[in-house]
């Protein structure tokens, strides 16, 4: 027998990270704002295998038939292997955008093919417009809550993030108005506006019609970009189709962001971003330094999958799964979260956002929540400035209903122990809020005064 | 050498712990030791047993790694350890218990008062909340008596807020202390063997320094070391960490946080497991002392070697 080298699994020595001072001479400017605390550490461990997890924003891909994906890879393979396996384009190939326009369309949007181009999921179409737009100290204004995915990119392009409110009807335009003026009267530089105006991450509501106009005239009258990101939007499961901000504005203040990823696959990795040609030019050179192309292969993928006219049809398919989940997880809040608890009850998308008493700290709710292996997003995320610290983010559509039921019926009992402890600390005895007749115990997405989360 | 790294464990400091873990194995193989590593779970001791090393690394933190549970295993085991020993381990991990031993050998800790969750529950200390409170003034800091980091560790500036700081603070223990504010420089001084380290200052650089939890986030705090004393000061500092240390019991090594007011220094805990990952304060210390990781990891090795002294 030939000697064959064992193979190594070892982990990298590194030489010399003990001298972190030497790194830290080297770090540029912008790392010293990427955070690591120990509630990331405590999102470490909702990975356990026996935690349900409602902290995830994971769509069910396994609804997806394997017999199908294998069919669409083998076709790439015997009739395109050298192409699809070749880089592409690094605006995307037409075809793919022809998929796009296709995506947009069922949401009444007809954008010009050369205005698209494909990225590497939404997320790279957020950090292709930050790095275009923004220069140190700019000021990007979003929601209040916002993704949490989002703040990261902001920050790593050293922006000053400004959170402007919701409600119900997502963000407040006229708190915007005012907070524009403050901006041009302290002579602060405004890059754009960031929003998910239907069925938000993580509040779950939805702009409203009105709001929606005011907020592209806003745009248009102080020529500001709107970047529209839209993940969601095909996934309602009730009340009519709202007009996305690309519609109404023509798309010369608005920039949109779409993905593949929530109605067909993350893993894929694709996504896109729509621009008026001056900026999009600038976003192509970006996207040429950052990784020259979006995956040739996926792409292909899409064409295939496509081609075969059923996406819609898979579409509807998840739209029924989730409206199940979403009223599993309703209905489940009602029975096991107290009175005094209001939550957002979405048209769609994928996330719920609940509010508790505001003596109780969700951070410091997820560590004991952990222990009865169950976990949520904190609030605090969603916040840049240490609000939201009695909110939590729940995701629906990543879980079966029975891991639904049980899971916020654990959240349930953690939260519902804090509140007797609090009573016994306070000696004050929680009054049952009279339940109103359409909705008993449930408030939706509570006005925001002070703290909106 | 055989050396079984413990590292991981169910307790919430996890992440931190298994960073210290991975850092000391790549340390330990650099040092030419066969490393056994062990994420603890259920068969640990099957496989302590079956492995045999000479020596295990404990680079565990938080409740079960911390506490002595892990090594009050080892020494029924017979396997030399790193780090204090069981019943040293035990009262770092108890603020209660380490504020005790401390305040027997007459060094300055805040005043402090603690409670039982059983107290509020069913004994009605609520009402005993206003006395407490009075007695020790605001603003003052609520803490989980068994906890690690920053976890549940909060400030209350006036007594409406207290309640929600104990709702907290419950959550991470059965007892909680309530414990006077004292104003001052933040120190942390590390102990390796005998030797105190250099000590290493924390020094807020933005925001609340009330918020406890940005405390220890990278970007909020800078980590000065050696912190800038008077030779004076830092007699002071260090004869008052290692008298503390020796109350407590430690051995192999600790970390010991204290705040150095006007009139002096005050004690506030011991981490009998402090973290070693590249941003952790006792590597950080040992470097400043000349020691690269590798050295310090060889010398906490040696230690946990050397026959008991007691």
């Amino acid at each position: 027998m030939s000697e064959v080298p064992e193979p190594t699994h070892r982990r990298r020595s590194h030489a010399g990270t003990r001298d972190l001072e030497r790194y830290a001479g080297l770090f540029a400017e912008r790392t010293t704002v990427m955070r690591s605390s120990a509630m990331r550490d405590l999102m470490a461990i909702t990975a356990r295998p026996e935690v349900i997890s409602l902290a995830g924003g994971l769509p069910d891909t396994s609804t997806f038939p394997p017999q199908s994906f294998a069919a669409q890879m083998t076709r790439i393979a015997q009739e395109s292997a050298a192409e699809a396996l070749q880089y592409g384009p690094t605006e995307g190939f037409e075809e793919t955008k022809d998929c796009i326009l296709e995506v947009m369309g069922a949401e009444g949007m007809l954008p010009d093919p050369d205005d698209i181009i494909v990225t590497t999921g939404g997320q790279q179409a957020i950090d292709l417009v930050c790095k275009t737009l923004v220069d140190p100290g700019d000021v990007v204004i979003c929601e209040a809550p916002t993704y949490p995915g989002a703040v990261p990119v902001f920050c790593s392009y050293q922006a000053d993030v400004v959170q402007v409110e919701c409600d119900e009807d997502g963000m407040r335009v006229e708190v915007l108005e005012q907070l524009l003026a403050d901006l041009r009267r302290e002579g602060r530089k405004l890059k754009f506006i960031y929003s998910v105006p239907s069925f938000q991450n993580p509040a779950g509501v939805t702009m409203s019609l009105q709001r929606r106009h005011q907020l592209v005239e806003l745009a248009r009258a102080n020529e500001l970009l709107v970047i529209e990101d839209n993940p969601y939007g095909l996934l309602r499961y009730e009340g009519e189709p709202m007009p996305p901000l690309y519609q109404l504005d023509g798309g010369d203040f608005v920039i949109y962001l779409g993905t593949f990823s929530k109605i067909l696959s993350p893993g894929i990795r694709l996504g896109w971003a729509v621009a008026p040609p001056p900026v999009m030019e600038k976003i192509v050179l970006g996207k040429q330094a950052a990784d020259l192309c979006t995956s040739t292969l996926t792409q292909y993928f899409v064409r295939e999958y496509f081609a075969e006219r059923r996406w819609q049809q898979y579409v509807d398919n998840l739209v029924e799964i989730y409206r199940g989940r979403r009223d599993t997880m309703i209905e489940a809040l009602r029975m096991h979260f107290p009175a005094e608890a209001t939550w957002t009850e979405p048209e769609g998308g994928l996330f719920i956002w609940a509010t508790l008493p505001d003596y109780i700290d969700t951070g410091d709710l997820l560590a004991k929540a952990l222990r009865a292996d169950v976990a949520f997003v904190p609030g605090q995320a969603a916040y840049v400035d240490g609000r939201g610290r009695h909110s939590m983010r729940l995701n629906f559509s990543g879980v079966s209903d029975d891991e639904i039921r049980e899971g916020v019926r654990r959240i349930g009992k953690v939260i519902a122990e804090q509140v007797e402890l609090y009573e016994a600390l306070t000696g004050e005895q929680r009054v049952a809020e009279p339940a109103e007749e359409s909705a008993p115990n449930v408030v939706p997405f509570r006005k925001a005064g002070g703290e909106a989360g | 050498m055989k050396v079984a790294v413990l590292k991981g464990g169910r307790s919430l400091e996890r992440g931190v712990s298994l960073r210290s873990g991975a850092r000391v194995e790549d340390a330990l193989e650099r040092l030419g030791h066969e490393v056994l590593p062990i994420d603890v779970g259920p068969d640990l001791v099957k496989r302590l047993v079956a492995e045999r090393p000479e020596v295990a690394f404990v680079a565990m933190h938080g409740v079960g790694g911390e506490d002595g549970t892990v090594q009050e295993l080892l020494e029924i085991l017979g396997i030399p350890f790193t780090g204090p020993g069981a019943a040293a381990c035990a009262r770092c991990m108890d603020k209660v218990l380490a504020k005790d031993a401390i305040e027997e050998t007459g060094l300055p800790t805040p005043d402090w008062f603690a409670c039982n969750q059983t107290a509020f529950r069913e004994f009605g200390a609520a009402d005993a909340l206003g006395h407490l409170e009075e007695s020790l003034g605001f603003p003052l800091v609520v803490k989980p008596s068994r906890g690690g980091s920053a976890l549940g560790v909060k400030f209350a500036a006036a007594p409406g807020e207290v309640p929600q700081a104990l709702v907290s603070a419950f959550i991470y223990d059965e007892r909680v202390l309530l414990e006077r504010y004292v104003e001052g420089r933040e120190l942390a001084v590390s102990i390796l063997g005998d030797e105190p380290l250099p000590v290493v200052e924390a020094v807020p650089l933005t925001g609340d320094r009330y918020d406890f939890e940005a405390r220890y986030e990278i970007g909020r705090t800078r980590f000065a070391c050696p912190a800038e004393l008077s030779a004076e000061e830092e007699r002071a500092v260090t004869e008052a960490a290692l008298a503390t240390y020796r109350a407590l019991g430690c051995t192999g090594f600790a970390r010991i946080d204290l705040i150095l007011a006007a009139d002096g220094p005050w004690l506030l805990e011991a981490n009998a497991i402090p973290g070693l990952t590249d941003t952790s304060l006792l590597p950080q210390a040992a470097e400043a002392a000349g020691l690269s990781f590798e050295q310090l990891v060889e010398r906490i090795l040696e230690l946990a070697l050397e026959p008991a002294a007691a």
